[in-house]
């Protein structure tokens, strides 16, 4: 099945208008970790903080609604965060954690879990899992160079950057600039490119921008756990709630000699495709070059 | 098939037939009311060996808490030199050996008891990094008092045969069980990775240079230095950054590694 399994889809916007300040899109990750952290289901988050160098995130543990909402908005360049995991265990004493990722890193955690070397008692204290969508990631260098090489403009004035509708956006000081993202495939971190999840398919929890306008967050529950948290927070008018049908693709026939506009879930399931093809090409190129592939990356 | 030999076929041994060991039921059912057949139940002769090692590796076994009855409840511990009374190994064979600690070559005793308990064992784990891998101590050297000429220790595969490998230093309790369950309840898919040769023998923080950023798999995740028992990773601009004097070669990184093994048919039956 696309996408993964799933038990629901909806398109998801915060009502806090806060959070949808300083949000990626519909602020889905932020809002949910602050209700969870009120309602006593999370009592820390790892995220993606503020680091010393602009723009390179510092893997985070987030304690408090200040110190969550002081880390969103998406940094295109890699947060290491499962690396504060234990961190967070032994010395905060955190029992309850939440963990936000690129689907790789979701991944990591839940091998952790089966598999936890070197994890002793984290297993059972991973209590939420956050999965944002993921077509690729840059390393700091790749990102700085689209920033003031391609882009021109200095990395410590940027405000924002977006990718979406084929392009990079960064957003400085009263400026706005958009490339093509053809000119930063280069920069693409080399570990994306055996990469077959787009939509954080192990998380409880997935969301990203793919499939829904400006402002508001497509959104998947894959487990019980993700489901009954959603449930709540929208019981409790935390979001603002669309149905994706209202995003589907145009049923008109497309213009002569045009492709078919894809929208809603079919762009989200498009591309989806795209990468999973994209991977299996790469895994097998590099395999047949001699190079070690991960067993079973491919899915 | 047998359990034994279930295990056994998995890397490549011809299986015999064996005497049946039923596995007891998976454990979350607390308390096993025994059918009327499960009555005779054999299980399975664990013997533990305990070579160089720190002992930590059967603290880490008791950790298990509560659970620790039903992974010895599950076995038949006929050797523990530090639980039992029982000097020497049992006469005949048994059907797991667990060993922890590496094996020091000048220590006759030491060769001498690896090679005994490979000999009567159907299965022999390498239970924590210094059987696994050796782990802190490929350090040693000898020179000191007063034994100085023993400095040569080596994983237990340097000398025997080894069937699966829990790494850890020490492994973490939870590895344990879910390796417990997964043996008595057959569970062949969780326990490949144990049995992959790669996760024995020597290990290193620069495997996840040589395994993982070599061949491009590398991501950022961080999960390598979480899983370091010494701190000897940083995460340097999304890249592991390891401290080679800091490494006691345990092997945890690249193990934990979801570059280099991902488990995901077991991942997916987690996500529920
Ligand atoms: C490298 C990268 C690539 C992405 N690619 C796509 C894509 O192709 N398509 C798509 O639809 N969405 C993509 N996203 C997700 C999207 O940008 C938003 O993060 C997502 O929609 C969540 O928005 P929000 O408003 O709910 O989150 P917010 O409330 O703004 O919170 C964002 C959360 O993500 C965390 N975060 C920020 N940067 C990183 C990072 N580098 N690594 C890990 N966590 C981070 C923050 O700490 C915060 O908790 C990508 C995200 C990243 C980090
Ligand atoms: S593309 Fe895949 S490997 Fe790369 S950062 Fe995103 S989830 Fe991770
Ligand atoms: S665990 Fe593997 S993929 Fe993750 S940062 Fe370490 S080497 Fe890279
Ligand atoms: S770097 Fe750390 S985890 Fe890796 S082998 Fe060395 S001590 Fe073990």
């Amino acid at each position: 099945m696309p996408f993964g399994t799933y038990k629901e889809v909806m398109a998801l916007k915060a009502k806090d208008s806060k959070i949808t300040g300083v949000s990626q899109d519909g602020g889905v990750v932020t809002a949910l970790l602050c209700y969870a952290l009120d309602k006593g289901v999370i009592d820390g988050a790892l995220v993606a903080g503020k680091g010393e160098t602009p723009w390179l995130p510092k893997p985070t543990i987030a304690t408090t609604k200040e110190e969550i909402m002081a880390a969103a908005g998406t940094k295109y360049t890699i947060n290491p965060v499962v690396s504060v995991i234990k961190d967070a265990v032994r010395e905060q004493g955190l029992e309850k954690l939440a963990v936000v990722g690129t689907p790789c890193q979701i991944y990591a955690v839940q091998k952790m879990r089966l598999y936890p070397v070197g994890a002793r008692h984290i297993p059972d204290k991973i209590a939420l899992t956050i999965g944002i969508f993921c077509t690729e990631n840059f390393s700091y260098a790749g990102l700085r160079t689209i920033i003031e090489d391609h882009c021109k403009v200095p990395v410590d004035s940027v405000t924002k950057m977006e990718i979406g509708g084929g392009k990079f956006k960064v957003k400085a000081a009263g400026k706005e600039v958009a490339i093509p993202i053809k000119e930063t495939h280069k920069y693409e971190q080399e570990g994306c490119h055996v990469c077959s999840d787009l939509t954080a398919e192990f998380a409880d929890i997935s969301t990203g921008s793919i499939g829904t306008p400006e402002g508001w967050s497509t959104v998947f529950t894959r487990t019980t756990k993700g489901k009954d948290l959603l449930a709540k927070a929208l019981a409790d008018g935390i979001f603002e709630k669309k149905s994706m049908d209202e995003f589907k693709s145009p049923t008109a026939p497309p213009a002569p000699g045009k492709k078919p506009i894809k929208t809603g879930l079919d762009l989200l399931e498009q591309m989806d495709k795209q990468k999973k093809d994209k991977a299996k090409k790469t895994f097998d190129e590099r395999k047949a070059m001699g190079l070690f592939v991960t067993p079973e990356i491919l899915y | 098939m047998g359990l034994l030999d279930k295990l056994k076929s998995l890397f490549g041994g011809a299986p015999k037939a064996a005497p049946e060991n039923k596995a007891p039921e998976p454990v979350k059912k607390e308390v096993l009311p025994p059918k009327k057949e499960e009555v005779k139940v054999t299980k399975p002769k664990v013997a533990y060996v305990h070579l160089s090692g720190c002992t930590g590796c059967l603290v880490s076994l008791a950790d298990t808490y509560e659970k620790l009855l039903d992974v010895l409840g599950a076995v038949d511990m006929v050797y523990n030199l530090t639980l039992a009374d029982a000097r020497t190994l049992p006469e005949g064979k048994f059907d797991i050996a667990i060993v922890e600690g590496a094996v020091c070559l000048q220590d006759e005793e030491s060769v001498h008891l690896i090679k005994e308990a490979r000999e009567k064992a159907g299965l022999v784990v390498a239970y924590g990094d210094c059987a696994a891998t050796g782990n802190v101590l490929n350090n040693s050297r000898g020179g000191q008092w007063n034994q100085p000429q023993h400095e040569s220790f080596v994983p237990i595969n340097r000398v025997i045969k080894v069937d699966a490998y829990i790494p850890g230093c020490p492994p973490s309790p939870e590895i344990i069980y879910n390796f417990c369950i997964a043996a008595v309840t057959g569970d062949t898919e969780y326990l490949k990775p144990f049995m992959a040769n790669e996760a024995g023998g020597y290990h290193c923080g620069c495997d996840l240079n040589t395994r993982i950023i070599e061949n491009s798999l590398c991501m950022g995740c961080g999960t390598c230095a979480a899983s370091c028992p010494t701190r000897a990773i940083e995460m340097v601009y999304g890249r592991p950054s390891f401290n080679n004097i800091r490494c006691i070669k345990c092997g945890a990184c690249s193990f934990a590694c979801p570059r280099s093994f991902l488990p995901v048919n077991k991942i997916k039956g987690q996500i529920v």
